[in-house]
């Protein structure tokens, strides 16, 4: 202390105060260390696509594999050499669907409930309990979509109706999972809106309710919708839970009039989802050589795309949340 | 909140108008009588009594902090919405008392309207500002002649009348005042409260806003909150200065510039203080 300040201050004995940095090369090197972190990361990421889209590209260049077959078949079946991923698509759409049924309104209405009808202590208290749900293991959500989904959906609907691992269970289950997620972003846009426009509101004779609904999340609405996608793309690439409670298999159809019938969208059927089937098939005792293993890197390729898309989307929309008011 | 309810209805008469303010010839529109405004411990307003005349603009004048707004936010229970709130004594509203247990703040802040410090439009259309409170009041009528109505009413329709959807944010800051004056035409309150709705405008949109009051007085009882003692000079019928949480001189606008009784007011309006 009396160090510093005797190096700072021109003192008794007629030093000039001392104006040279205190660690200028500690300063530097934490810059440097801090960029190289970041650069892992790139690097990370880059290399992953460099995989994928080699090991994709020696997937397509084989014999018996067309990109045309790849995205209009019907069937994925590797032993006879059927490759159309449509029905692991199919599947990904219907849990991913299913979660954002159940995520959604859930999640927004908890984020409604936080933001302007909880008192800070109330919050203080749910906020961390919610958050909890985030970090359950998804094995564990797995074995819960197992378990305790799959039974009480079989005595609701009929056990004649409900396959034991179906998409529904998975995808209700996923739902809960992504639930803190979405309301923690919503959260978020809620509170961001100005106070004033609630002000106004009630102002001009509005009720909370009213407040909340028609001015409030409106004025949220891009950070909402960025909260959907980014929970919807969490959807796609969740893979555990659908692993576990889904199925092991391909939900195969022998024609688009059936892939697009009311059997192509039954949430009560077993059906392997793209995640679901890279998990199986990358433990499985197969050759790395075979078509077999290099055809998951062009399912991880699609879903890549797919989440690289929905990430766009809402990047973009979170852009325009900036916008929005002000 | 807990509202003083120590005399219901009839109310036995009390001293707190006193002789100067209550001169002159119009009902009271609000009457507030000994309120006592508390955030948490803090009392930021002490025990004030202050009747407000119909068809009148009252201004609430003050240095920084004198519980101005805040007693502005007590006549439509805005204050409702802050927690830790704690406003004591009565503000009667047509000799109703507002804060009586029975009445319903939503209902007193549809008679009783506000325009804010800072402009405020829902990021909305010109029209959906207009029409949002009307129709969440549940108005039946004509929306396009409401709407317009309350456009010219409040001097901005010349401006925005072929630009109605687009968005209220796209005006500038004086028209976009103008649209929250005209957003709380539309419900067509008794009391339109202002807290210094000019404070953040240009000397062109303040005269406007300004010549806009004077209008509305013609229908509306308006309380204004100023920062500005010329505003209050030019527009108001009847002014009060509010010192730390008290009420320091109320009366006609005139005496107070020209004549006040207290040494404090005159301290204040020829800028000694504050």
């Amino acid at each position: 202390m009396s160090q510093i300040s005797q190096k700072n201050t021109p003192g008794q004995d007629g030093l000039l105060p001392d104006l040279s940095g205190r660690s200028s090369v500690f300063e530097r090197v934490i810059g440097i260390v801090l960029l190289l972190c970041g650069v892992i990361s790139i690097l990370t990421t880059i290399s992953i696509v460099v995989v994928l889209v080699r090991e994709a590209y020696l997937f397509f260049g084989a014999p018996e594999v067309t990109v045309r077959e790849f995205f209009t078949g019907t069937t994925w079946q590797p032993a006879i050499g059927k490759f159309g991923i449509w029905p692991l698509v199919n599947a990904t759409l219907l849990t991913s669907f299913a979660a954002m049924v159940v995520a959604l309104p859930l999640g927004i209405s908890a984020a409604i409930y936080l933001s302007e009808y909880a008192s800070d202590r109330t919050r203080s208290i749910i906020k961390p309990i919610l958050e909890v749900l985030a970090g359950v293991p998804t094995v564990v959500y797995g074995y819960f979509a197992l378990t305790f989904m799959t039974p009480l959906l079989r005595t609701i609907f009929g056990k004649g109706n409900v396959d034991i691992f179906n998409t529904g269970s998975a995808g209700i289950v996923m739902g809960f999972m992504i639930l803190p997620m979405i309301s923690s972003i919503s959260e978020d846009a809620l509170r961001a809106v100005p106070d004033s426009l609630r002000s106004a509101a009630y102002g001009l004779g509005a009720t909370k309710f009213e407040t909340a609904v028609r001015v409030v999340v409106p004025a949220a609405l891009s950070g909402i919708m960025a909260a959907f996608i980014l929970g919807l793309s969490r959807a796609v690439g969740e893979t555990m839970i659908v692993a576990v409670a889904a199925g092991a298999g391909p939900n195969n159809f022998d024609s688009w009039g059936e892939a697009f019938s009311a059997e192509g969208f039954n949430f009560f059927k077993a059906a392997e989802t793209m995640t679901g089937h890279i998990a199986r098939i990358s433990q499985g005792d197969i050759s790395y050589a075979s078509l077999d293993y290099s055809s998951i890197f062009s399912i991880g390729l699609m879903l890549f795309v797919i989440t690289l898309i929905l990430n766009i989307i809402s990047r973009s929309i979170v852009n325009r949340l900036r916008e929005q008011y002000e | 909140m807990v509202a003083n309810k120590t005399a219901e209805r009839p109310l036995t008469a009390k001293p707190v108008v006193s002789e100067r303010a209550s001169s002159g010839t119009g009902n009271l529109a609000l009457d507030a009588r000994d309120v006592h405004v508390f955030y948490g411990d803090f009392e930021a307003v002490k025990g004030i009594s202050l009747p407000v005349h119909e068809k009148e603009i009252t201004a609430l004048i003050g240095p920084s902090g004198c519980g101005k707004s805040t007693l502005l936010r007590c006549f439509n229970r805005m204050n409702d919405v802050v927690s830790g709130v704690r406003i004591e004594g009565q503000i009667l509203y047509k000799g109703q008392d507002i804060y009586a247990s029975q009445v319903d703040p939503v209902a007193v802040r549809r008679r009783i309207g506000m325009v804010f410090q800072k402009a405020n439009p829902f990021p909305k259309s010109i029209y959906k500002n207009v029409a949002w409170g009307a129709k969440i009041n549940g108005f039946k009528g004509d929306m396009d002649a409401l709407v317009e109505k309350s456009l010219r009413q409040a001097a901005l329709w010349d401006e925005v009348k072929d630009k109605l959807h687009q968005s209220g944010l796209s005006l500038s800051g004086g028209q976009q005042q103008r649209l929250c004056i005209a957003r709380t035409l539309a419900i067509e309150p008794d009391v339109i409260l202002m807290d210094e709705p000019a404070s953040a405008l240009d000397p062109i949109a303040t005269s406007k806003i300004e010549e806009l009051m004077l209008e509305l007085k013609e229908n509306y009882t308006i309380v204004v909150v100023t920062h500005n003692m010329q505003q209050a000079a030019r527009v108001s019928d009847r002014t009060a200065l509010l010192w730390l949480g008290e009420l320091v001189e109320y009366n006609d606008t005139q005496t107070i510039f020209t004549n006040p009784s207290q040494q404090k007011t005159e301290d204040y309006i020829t800028g000694r203080h504050g």
